[in-house]
């Protein structure tokens, strides 16, 4: 299905967001992801079904003020 | 000082971008001798640095104060405050609301919706807000127990654009704790917010685009302790007019 990473369009076979993130190459241990702007925890990822279209971000520690 | 219970002796907060390189940001958060350090979180890519930048921080021991900077929205905010809680592991969140991209003006109304979602949610909110005690009182009663107000427009080093209002905050929020957001430029500038009765400042640019941040950043603290220690001493009031310092009493008749 197609689904949205960080504003880039991607193709992916995985059912469920944890396993797209690992499709995708995702394995940094702090990565905090959301799904159409709502903020999926890390035990959810597991059971959070993907659909087509689905816009995914995928957030990590940065510097900041 | 005391924030959300937590007993913080360095008054200076310290933002850790925009600086040229992560050995010099590590330099300056030591040379500040600051407990706390504010983050971000933003788009990951693969194989990105994010984790590496996080445990270089976490070799610091200073607390980490993320925040939701670049948030237009209530929402978006939420949003960002709920997956930085997960990958901080902290309750703690810098509240940013911007109102406009140009003057990074905090959106009152939509931080105070925010505030009271958070709040709600168990977490402990440092909103960056307006000198506006309205906004102050409903940011209370949202939930938060310290208030942010702006010195002036974030990154623009102009020192406190209006140091009458945030003296009359002081004298409305007596208990609150008062964190001097954005705006500070020179060390006198971080001198006089805490002159004032701030209870600290947070800054970023100031340090992080000084040629020598790490001098700057020594500075800053410094200034930040004399202003506080000047504060506690409670200074004399200006006097129209002239008054010998030296005693009258027993000058000698020479002429």
């Amino acid at each position: 299905m197609k689904i949205t990473v960080n504003a880039e369009p991607h193709e992916v076979a995985s059912l469920t967001l944890s396993a797209a993130l690992s499709e995708l190459g995702y394995d940094n241990p702090t990565l905090a992801t959301a799904v159409n702007g709502s903020f999926v925890p890390r035990s959810e990822r597991v059971d959070t079904a993907l659909k087509d279209g689905d816009l995914l971000e995928v957030l990590s520690p940065m510097q900041g003020g | 000082m005391q924030l959300y219970g937590t007993k913080i002796t360095s008054r200076l907060l310290l933002g850790t971008a925009q600086y040229p390189s992560p050995a010099i940001l590590m330099e300056a958060i030591h040379a500040s001798e600051t407990e706390i350090v504010t983050v971000s979180l933003r788009r990951e890519t693969v194989g990105g640095s994010g984790a590496g930048f996080f445990d270089m921080l976490r070799q610091t021991g200073c607390r980490i104060l993320p925040n939701t900077a670049g948030c237009h929205s209530a929402d978006e905010a939420v949003t960002t405050a709920q997956m930085a809680r997960e990958v901080f592991a902290t309750n703690w969140i810098k509240l940013e609301v911007i109102g406009h991209s140009d003057t990074l003006q905090p959106d009152v109304f939509e931080l105070v919706k925010a505030a009271r979602i958070l709040s709600d949610d168990g977490f402990n909110v440092f909103p960056y807000t307006t000198d506006d005690l309205i906004v102050g009182e409903r940011l209370i009663e949202a939930g938060c127990d310290v208030l942010m107000p702006w010195g002036a427009p974030i990154g623009s080093g102009q020192g406190l654009r209006n140091p009458d209002a945030l003296r009359s905050m002081r004298a409305h929020f007596p208990e609150t704790p008062l964190i001097v957001d954005a705006g500070i430029g020179r060390p006198s500038h971080a001198v006089q917010a805490m002159e004032l009765g701030m209870d600290a400042v947070l800054l970023n640019t100031a340090v992080a685009k000084a040629r020598d941040p790490q001098c700057m950043s020594r500075a800053m603290g410094l200034a930040i302790q004399a202003g506080r220690t000047g504060f506690a001493a409670d200074p004399i009031e200006p006097r129209d007019m002239a008054v010998p310092s030296t005693p009258i009493l027993g000058l000698a008749e020479l002429s």
